[in-house]
């Protein structure tokens, strides 16, 4: 067995790291919202595991277009471990988006164009290892999971637009705000900052979760073929 | 010896879909289970939904097209198990001819089923709930998402085929890539029916048509990696 690479461990090390000081700035380093009081820190970490969610989907995405291009193996570990990484950080994105609803809007769940791409997005994602479970063939299997990556990466952000056309109450906290979100705010500067960190904490961690699952995946194929060998 | 030029792709695709559809018409398998499905599908909208005649106002489009997006996934299957089991499909990858035919004639032929099917259940569902539904600008709605329906769904169907799950895989793949398109048919037909302007449903319309071009394009270029053995 081939020990963990060093830079690998040091980074396990900063994830840890990040995470606690991350979760810090978010529960008591800054301030309460004067409005939503403490429910509102979940916010931080909301933001944090949807951008590294959205972020896997989207190099899932590039990751299958390079392995219908180049058919190495390698980018199918890419995609499946992004993939993966992410529809975990997702739900996370969704349970905790729901939690902070509950008091802000009165409700667990809203069919709001934002709520409902990120559950249709979450289902095509869910499909997407269904699909991947079906098949042996492990050539097959990363071709069909590239161009399904790559359909549920051109589908999601038109799903997105067609919902917009109803209306949205999901607060825009940076940009413009749409006149009917309702529980939105204006940060502060030391919410500025946990917010930031949250956002390169979260980057670092899906990072470093994605270099063990590919390390994962390679592994496993190396067993496989020891398998194969012995058998033979 | 004279050189065999390769059939151009138009007259390829036209060759699979008229194989397509005259198969179907000896038979006449899968149309009338579709068409019988749907039917089925719009009595237990009846009776799930109490469909009173105010209530019926809002919810026709929705009904139509969740009526027309379960009859599709139906001829989908069937029509793509069929190509794999007899090993039709094998014969159709070793002709000489360009594979996006093969894509664009298996599209046109699901899109022909799904379009007769349409065809028949719209003049009933208008003689069922006195509504007149044989309107152009509507069936211009219908035939664009059928249009997007059927380009993404063929492609899926070629995949889903070829898992250990079959048939049961298509609507969990299909469905959700397929939001968009049902979505702004719905949006744009209801929009219709309820006595909107054309104009005000031209934002679902034209989201329609994008969705329309981008699934063609994609599928068009992705095909090949889907069907290569």
């Amino acid at each position: 067995m081939t020990q963990r690479p060093l830079t690998l461990q040091i980074l396990d090390y900063v994830s840890i790291l990040v995470l606690a000081i991350s979760t810090y700035l978010a529960l008591v380093f800054a301030p309460t919202e004067a409005v939503m009081g403490n429910v509102q820190r979940v916010f931080y970490f909301h933001i944090g595991t949807a951008w590294v969610g959205l972020l896997g989907f989207v190099i899932a995405a590039i990751a299958g277009i390079a392995y219908l291009v180049s058919k190495n193996m390698a980018w199918d570990r890419f995609g499946v471990a992004a993939v993966e990484v992410s529809t975990v950080f997702f739900f996370i994105t969704i349970a905790l988006g729901s939690i902070w609803a509950r008091p802000a809007w009165n409700t667990w769940w809203t069919w709001d164009p934002r709520l409902t791409t990120a559950a249709v997005t979450e289902l095509i994602y869910i499909a997407y290892f269904m699909l991947r479970a079906g098949i042996e063939d492990p050539e097959k299997r990363a071709r069909f999971g590239a161009v399904y990556s790559l359909l549920g990466g051109l589908s999601a952000p038109i799903t997105f637009m067609v919902i917009r056309l109803f209306r949205t109450i999901h607060p825009v906290v940076i940009g413009s705000q749409s006149a009917e979100a309702q529980g939105g705010f204006s940060m502060t500067a030391d919410m500025k900052v946990a917010f930031f960190f949250a956002l390169f904490a979260f980057t670092v961690i899906f990072v470093d979760m994605l270099w063990h699952r590919i390390r994962l995946g390679s592994l496993q194929e190396k067993v496989e073929e020891l398998k194969l060998n012995a058998s033979m | 010896m004279q050189d065999n030029p390769q059939p151009s792709t138009l007259k390829a695709t036209l060759a699979i879909f008229l194989k397509d559809i005259s198969s179907e018409f000896r038979s006449f398998e899968l149309i009338s289970a579709m068409l019988v499905f749907s039917l089925l599908v719009i009595i237990i909208f009846n009776f799930a939904l109490e469909l009173e005649p105010l209530v019926r106002k809002a919810a026709n489009a929705g009904i139509l097209w969740t009526t027309f997006a379960f009859a599709g996934t139906l001829g989908l299957n069937r029509s793509m198990s069929v190509e794999k089991d007899r090993g039709c499909m094998d014969g159709l990858l070793l002709a000489p001819v360009d594979r996006a035919a093969i894509y664009f004639g298996k599209t046109l032929s699901n899109l022909a089923f799904m379009l007769i099917v349409e065809a028949v259940t719209l003049p009933i569902y208008s003689v069922l709930y006195n509504e007149n539904l044989l309107r152009l600008d509507l069936l211009v709605v219908i035939l664009l998402g059928s249009i997007g329906y059927a380009a993404v769904g063929t492609m899926l169907a070629a995949m889903s085929v070829q898992t250990r799950m079959r048939e049961i895989l298509l609507p969990i793949l299909l469905f959700p890539i397929a939001i968009p398109v049902l979505l702004s048919a719905v949006k744009a037909s209801g929009g219709l029916l309820t006595g909107a302007d054309f104009s005000e449903v031209a934002t679902p319309f034209n989201l329609l048509l994008v969705y329309d071009v981008i699934f063609i394009a994609a599928a068009f270029m992705l095909f090949d990696s889907v069907v290569e053995e």
